[in-house]
Order: structure tokens, then sequence, then C-alpha cells
């Protein structure tokens, strides 16, 4: 079953088409990466999906339209956790997270003690619990991501976005982010939609990657097929050795020499 | 972990009780002084003779009675509805808008309101009173009229994100209104004075009529406030990430600009355009009590009242037996506290 399901988007700014027509299908369940050059789309893409930009073309989520659902029916479907979220000054871990719970209270409504609980416990499964009484801007980029996504499974949507999850962080953090995100997949059955730009990083965690350029898919399929040294070349205007690995293909730039 | 920061941001007792004591304080002094000399203790005593079963005699005569009834607890009254309102409004525009300096002026209710009572006053009409007096009713028509058509000219601003553009036309629509009175005011000098006072502020003709005209609004314009407090919160992370969280950000920002707006139009046209208060009582909760809206409005309700109603009654003894405009007192403590958010706001980033 699909979760997602995107036909023909196109997304234009200031008359620029930066998404051209593209389709995309991520099953339930799955783990899909967008990859792709800077400027490509990827970004446009997952905003697309969580209704945070208007596109022509069709969405479906589950099925439904995204245009026919309210903003609360879209949030309690789509969690995003965005590139660069904006950390209100002052504010707690706690009360943080407990803003993915807007969703699912009334216009006037007060969290209630289930709330809390979902938050806490959404903490937890990231093992920062310990973090709920401290800022959110006093955190190190890897507790903060953490956090940002904590507040995302406090959505209790199905489907997660991750808009380039690990671009701010060091490799440790890098693979300690992913390893969680794809531990909560299996545990809660979660659905991911990711971009990224280390490519060897998508490869090894995405059951599909799908290669963004210039608001086209340019290729899409597992690891093996995408991440070849004649597409990333083609795509992204570089020089790389792909080597082979049980993990995946592993990707890496070569330097010029002329 | 502390245990202070293991649960969500909400309010503790012992701020709203600090909140009602100052609600009080300044409610005990805004009786007590005045011109005429009435002791401490026999006000005291006047008031619980006012509550139902209690008997005693305050020894006040029926004129000094009727000082305390009819004069300085409407205007007391008056004082904590205008404060409360003004303050929390301006915590709300500030919210709204995720700028720190909104206040409830920003999108042209005091040039509106400035404009109609100018009309009303220049027309000859300035001397009914209450619910007749045309002076409040024409500057809350203009305060509207003003809200409305910065807010219409916001929502065709194109290019511009939707918070700027509605900033930008509020200036707009304020500019043009105070012009029109400016010119207005020049063209009838011999009103000058009646002018003056209505922009300074002031609650000196308050009397019951003036309360019971201003509660209605003033009640639900702040609960509606209040219930969208956690709202406000959210805000905080942007419109486009607030939306994902399934905010409908127009939707809200609409309701709390709506709200914000009546309310202040309501307050300033029966006490003249106060300034600041919007702006220092809001910061000075948040520099005190935390972050979240949750918890800066409710005591912003309390602390606004408290800090105009203190204000009259600098106002008013001052410089006895004369009477200087409320706005400059609340301006003459409101300025330097601006500077001081200012620095403050710099250090943070």
């Amino acid at each position: 079953m699909t979760t997602i399901a995107c036909r023909s988007v196109i997304v234009s700014f200031d008359g620029v088409e930066v998404l051209r027509g593209v389709d995309l299908d991520v099953p339930s369940g799955g783990w899909v990466t967008v990859v792709g050059p800077n400027g490509a789309g990827k970004s446009t893409l997952l905003r697309v999906v969580a209704r945070g930009l208007v596109a022509s073309g069709e969405i479906l989520l589950d099925g439904c339209p995204v245009q026919s659902l309210s903003r609360r029916e879209v949030a309690k479907l789509v969690a995003l956790v965005p590139q660069e979220p904006v950390i209100p000054p002052g504010m707690r871990v706690l009360d943080y997270v407990l803003l993915g719970r807007t969703a699912h209270l009334g216009f006037f409504e007060a969290e209630g003690r289930s709330d809390l609980e979902v938050a806490t416990s959404a903490l937890s499964d990231l093992g920062a619990a310990h973090l709920a009484g401290r800022t959110v801007d006093t955190l190190s980029g890897g507790e903060r991501q953490r956090v940002v996504i904590a507040r995302a499974l406090a959505q209790e949507s199905p489907v997660l976005l991750l808009d380039e999850p690990t671009t701010a962080l060091d490799i440790g953090h890098q693979q300690e982010v992913l390893d969680l995100v794809d531990g909560l997949r299996s545990e809660r059955n979660l659905t991911v939609l990711a971009t990224m730009h280390d490519l060897t990083l998508a490869g090894q965690y995405a059951e599909l990657l799908v290669m963004l350029d210039a608001g086209l898919v340019a290729e899409s399929g597992s690891a093996a097929e995408v991440l070849t040294g004649e597409a990333v070349s083609r795509h992204y205007g570089v020089r790389v050795r792909v080597i082979d690995d049980e993990a995946g293909p592993i990707v890496v730039p070569v330097r010029r020499t002329t | 972990m502390n245990p202070r920061h293991a649960g969500p941001a909400r309010l503790r007792g012992w701020w709203l009780a600090s909140g009602g004591l100052a609600v009080l304080v300044a409610g005990i002094a805004g009786l007590v002084l005045g011109p005429a000399d009435l002791g401490f203790g026999e006000v005291l005593v006047e008031l619980v003779d006012r509550l139902p079963l209690v008997d005693v005699d305050s020894g006040l005569g029926e004129r000094q009675q009727a000082i305390i009834w009819e004069i300085r607890l409407p205007r007391v009254v008056l004082g904590l509805l205008v404060g409360a309102m003004l303050a929390t409004a301006g915590g709300a525009y500030q919210g709204v808008f995720r700028n720190p300096l909104a206040d409830p002026y920003l999108l042209g209710v005091a040039a509106g309101a400035g404009f109609g009572a100018t009309m009303a006053i220049v027309s000859g009409a300035g001397d009914g009173v209450g619910i007749l007096d045309p002076v409040p009713l024409s500057a809350f028509a203009g305060a509207l009229v003003a809200v409305t058509l910065t807010y219409l000219v916001g929502a065709t601003g194109g290019r511009l994100d939707p918070v700027t553009s509605l900033v930008l036309s509020g200036v707009a629509v304020a500019s043009f209104f105070t012009a029109v009175q400016t010119f207005v005011q020049q063209r009838e000098s011999e009103t000058i004075r009646q002018v003056y006072f209505f922009v300074l502020g002031q609650l000196r003709t308050a009397g019951w009529n003036d309360v019971t005209l201003l509660a209605p609004y003033t009640g639900v314009c702040l609960a509606v406030i209040l219930m969208v407090r956690r709202r406000l919160d959210a805000l905080g992370v942007g419109d486009e990430e607030a939306g994902s969280l399934g905010l409908d950000v127009r939707r809200m920002r609409l309701i709390t600009v709506v709200a914000a707006s009546l309310g202040t139009a309501a307050a300033v046209s029966v006490s003249g355009l106060i300034g600041f208060v919007g702006i220092i009582v809001p910061h000075t909760v948040r520099l005190l009590f935390g972050t979240s809206y949750r918890v800066i409005l409710p005591l912003t309700v309390l602390f606004g009242g408290a800090f105009l109603v203190l204000a009259d009654v600098v106002a008013r003894l001052a410089v006895q037996p004369a009477e200087i405009p409320i706005g400059v007192v609340t301006a003459f403590l409101g300025a330097p506290f601006f500077v001081l958010v200012l620095r403050t706001a710099r250090r943070a980033r």
C-alpha cells in the first residue's frame, strides 16, 4: 500500500519551475530518500507533501488529495522535521516537544495528561529524556536534532518527513540519528521520506533512492542502481569513485587534476 | 533533575497570587490616595461595610463615601480594565507578529481613535455623557475603520510575507489618519486642548458609565486572547512550521488580531491614547516569569491592570492640584524601559 503518491507535481517560484512534473511513490513502512544537487527541488518536494507549499499536480496522502485535507488532518498524517527549525528563544525542551500535539487539540484546548505522556515517551525513545528541562536554544546540534525529531514523533503521524536530518551533524551523530530513526521506523511502523546530501549514508539507510536533478526525477531505484559513478558525475558535475561495499555503495569525491 | 523544571510551562499558583496582590495593592492605593484626604483605615472599613452581612461604621460622611464609591472606585476599575486590555493586547500582538516591540497600536488603532475623537470634538458634540457621549463612540468607530483598512491593505501584500505586509500597511494607515487628524486639529485650534487631552490619555472623567460601557468588550476580548495563548506558543516556530504542526496560522492570526484590536479600540475610546503599557507590562512579565504565552498573558492581565491604576495615582498626585495626563506617566516610565528591552534583546542574539 502506498502512503504518499505524487503525480506530475509542478511548483514554480516567480515563474521558474522548481519541480517540473515529479512522480513519487512512498510505500507504507518504507524509507525513501531523495538525493540530488543543491537546487534540484528536494526540500520543495518535502514542503509540498507537508502542504507547506501549493503545487499543481496530484499529491495523495493515504489516498486522499492533500488539498482536500485540513491542516490538522495533514499534520496527523505527516510530521515534518525541517532542515533549519525555528527555535523560539527560551523555550524549554518539554514545551517544544509538546508543540507536536497541536493537531490533536481543539482550537481553544490545552494539553492533558495523555499529551504529556506522548511527549515524554517520544523524548525517551530518542534518548533525550534528561534534556526535558533544558531550553532548546542551549542544546548542541546533535541534542537539538533529537529534540526536533521527538516533536515530530509526538505528532503520532504515520509518516516522518526528514529534510536533511544530518547536515548539521558530525559523522558519529549522523549515524546515531539515522539509526534512531530506523529503529523507530520498525518499532512504530513509520514511513520515512527524507532528503540527504551524503550519498553514501543515503544509500545505506534508504530502501529506495530517488535522484532529482533540475526539478525532474533523474534516477530511481536501489542504492546500487542509482549511485553509479556515471549518474553521480552527470547530475552533480563532479568526479567520483564509487566503491562497492557490502553495506552499500561508497561514494568518494576525487579531486580533478588538470 | 530539578523538579521545578520537570513539568511543562504553566502558571504557578504563587505567580497568580502575586499578580492578584499587585491588583489589590494598586486598587487600595487608588481608593486611598487622592486630592481629598481620606484615612487609610476609614476607607478599608468603608469597603468592608459594603460586604454582605457586615455592618460597621467607617465614620466617613456622605460626601466622602460618594468620593469612594462614585469617583475613586469606578476610576480604579476603569484603570484595571484599560490597563489589562492594553497590556494583554500588546502581549498578543508581540506573539502573533513575533516582534518584541509590537504594541496594540501597531495596526493603526491609536491613529484611528485619535481621528475619530478629534472629529467628534471639533464638531462640538463632546458634551454628552456615558453611552450618549459621542467622543468615545466616534473614537471607537475610527479605530475599527483604521484596523480594518490595515487588514484589507495588508491582505493584498503580494510578494511580501503576511506579517511584514500587515505591519507596513499599519504604518501607512496610521500615518494617514494621523495626518488627517493633525490637519483638522490645526484648523480648529479652539478645541486643541480637548484633543490634546485625548491624545495623551486620561482616566479623569471616569464614572460607572464608562466602566459598564467598556467591561463587556474587555471581558470577551481578554477571554478570547487567553484561550488562544497556547497557540501563540506554537506560532513561535514560524508560520510554515506551525502550519506543519496543524495550526491554521491565518485563522489564528485573524482571531487574535481581531480580539486584541477590538479590545484596544474599546479601551482607548474611553481612556484616550495611553502609550507604552502594551510594551512595558508583557516584557516585564516575560523577564520575570518566562517566555511561554501560557504564563505571560494571564499575568499580564493582572499586572497590566495594577500598573495602570498605580500610574493613575502618580498622575493625580505628582503636581497637585493639577493632574498630569496618564500617558505622560506611562511613557516617562516606559521610555527607559524600552531602551532596556532593546539592550537585552541584542545581548540575547
